[in-house]
């Protein structure tokens, strides 16, 4: 069942992975985008990671994904347009992906049997969180309390 | 007797899968998967039908007509005339729309607010899907509800649903946070995300006979109300609905919408309004737990049930009663004292936890809660006292 449900749900992150990459229409891709974040979301469900991936969900298609589909919908007005092939993206993406793989396959991790893990609970990450990993979490909520109080800034009307 | 009862539906699933017990164990997953779906989607598409002929019917009440008194006895009928209309409208699609958005944002919106229902306790051991991150799943879930709007606002290629879809997009994840980080202190005191652990925490009686369920506390109260509204906020309902604002607007995200698609509009509207009841009854109203020990033999589910309605009396009150507000005074709420009130909540449950969850600490609490209200009643006071009105956007 599990192996029936990886199969399926590759297939659609694939898919649409892909026509992110490649639809005209921006706003599509964007979508598309969303389904193949969606896919990822499923795979760690699938590993038992349910935290992992209920975060991805939120922080990804809660809001990132409808920053983006704000960002086309601000900025662009020519989303008909069609630009044509990239040939230097091609060739980028190619020698990317070749090195990935060669990368991945010369790993000798790949052939050792992986320790059986303990479940991750959402306890042992607030737990782990709040003992070993205390201060990049401060620092990060610091990070984030500054941004947030600076896009405050950033739209406060200007007082005359 | 009273917990055969009260186990009665559990009992029913267990019955039910009795029979698939020589089956393979995947085709037992799906089976038992199919049924609680079936379960919830019989039960809150009922109480949809029952919901919108009855909130006709007590706004009218409420405002001195009949309502819907044709169809059937009292009107109960209504809803069967309504869906077998919606059913044979002409459906609609603007030529310039993007077709599939156009078709998948009604999809996505119902689905959302149907997954959101799936993790709330509605009884003793009657929650039909049990997760260790649950209140993390009903937000994580419920927060692709701004993107189905606004892929109906955009698909729509219309100004006027465009407009709404900006608006409700505005007004949703301005209200998420309060929304969000009012669940947090009782995430806190419970210490677990799990909502049938949240209602196991309120199921005590402090001296037998007060319930011990967080709304009983100060920060449970404060944080009670601020979830409260921004339920309101999320469920786009009147005073906030803003986003389809039928005298600007037209209908918003909704305006190039009609037959059917335009009943699912307004199907996941209502799940989602029962979805969020469903989570502040859990969260704060002690859940499927009784409110005396004498009356524990009633079955929980009614009791969840009942808690429920009379939270979903309360919204269409309010519908009845309160003008629409104004898009930015709606934000400055949001983010000038639903979110700082939202924060103190947090604290004041910690001082409620460190100072021994007694007396002591209720008072503690109440006395961080009152000293930050009323700081920030006088910091956002900003009527200037006998000064000409000046309007801004309208001279």
């Amino acid at each position: 069942m599990n192996g029936a449900a990886f199969i399926v749900i590759s297939m659609v992150t694939l898919a649409a992975a892909l026509a992110a990459a490649v639809l005209p229409n921006l706003m599509h891709a964007a979508f598309c985008l969303v389904l193949s974040l969606l896919g990822l979301a499923s795979f760690f469900f699938l590993l038992g990671a349910e935290f992992v991936g209920l975060a991805l969900v939120f922080i990804y298609i809660g809001a990132v994904a409808v920053l983006i589909v704000f960002t086309i919908l601000l900025t662009r007005r020519d989303s008909k347009v069609h630009y044509g092939l990239n040939w230097s993206g091609v060739v980028i993406a190619f020698a990317v992906f070749g090195g990935l793989t060669w990368a991945i396959l010369k790993t000798q991790s790949l052939s050792i049997v992986p320790p059986q893990a303990r479940a991750i609970t959402v306890k042992r990450i607030g737990e782990t969180l709040m003992t070993g990993y205390v201060w990049p979490l401060q620092c990060v909520g610091l990070l984030l309390t500054a941004a947030l109080i600076g896009a405050l800034v950033l739209v406060m009307e200007e007082k005359k | 007797m009273s917990s055969a009862l009260d186990q009665i539906f559990v009992h029913g699933k267990r019955w039910l899968l009795s029979w698939f017990a020589d089956a393979p164990n995947w085709l037992i997953q799906i089976t038992s998967s199919l049924i609680s779906i079936f379960a919830l989607l019989a039960v809150f598409l009922t109480l949809f039908a029952l919901m919108s002929v009855l909130e006709r019917k007590i706004l009218a009440r409420m405002q001195n007509r009949y309502g819907p008194n044709r169809v059937g006895p009292f009107g109960l009928f209504q809803p069967v005339a309504d869906g077998i209309k919606m059913l044979i409208k002409e459906d609609i699609v603007p030529a310039r729309a993007d077709k599939i958005i156009h078709f998948l944002a009604p999809v996505v919106l119902a689905a959302v607010a149907i997954l959101t229902l799936g993790v709330i306790p509605y009884g003793r051991n009657m929650t039909a899907f049990t997760i260790d991150g649950g209140i993390l799943f009903f937000f994580a879930v419920g927060s692709a509800t701004e993107l189905a709007v606004f892929m109906a606002g955009w698909a729509s290629n219309n100004k006027f649903s465009m407009l709404g879809a900006m608006r409700a997009i505005a007004q949703m994840f301005s209200y998420e946070l309060p929304l969000i980080i009012t669940v947090l202190p009782v995430v806190m005191v419970a210490g677990s995300l799990m909502p049938d652990k949240i209602v196991f925490a309120q199921g005590e009686y402090t001296l037998g006979i007060v319930p011990r369920w967080f709304v009983f506390t100060p920060w449970g109260a404060a944080a009670f109300i601020l979830f409260f509204v921004s339920g309101l906020v999320e469920s786009n309902r009147t005073p906030f609905d803003v986003p389809e604002g039928e005298s600007e607007i037209v209908a918003g995200h909704m305006t190039e919408y009609s037959g059917f698609k335009y009943a699912t509009f307004f199907l996941a509207e209502y799940l989602g309004m029962f979805a969020i009841s469903g989570l502040a009854v859990t969260l704060f109203l002690g859940g499927w737990h009784a409110p005396l020990r004498a009356l524990e033999f009633i079955p929980s589910y009614i009791w969840f049930f009942a808690k429920l309605s009379v939270l979903l009396f309360v919204y269409i009150w309010l519908r009845a009663t309160l003008p629409r507000t104004r898009v930015d005074q709606m934000m400055n709420v949001a983010w000038k004292f639903m979110l700082p009130m939202a924060f103190t909540c947090v604290i004041a449950a910690a001082v409620w936890h460190y100072a021994g969850r007694g007396l002591r600490g209720w008072l503690w609490s109440l006395l961080v809660i009152v000293f930050v209200y009323s700081a920030l009643s006088i910091l956002l006071d900003t009527r200037r006292k006998f000064a000409r009105r000046v309007y801004r956007f309208a001279e």
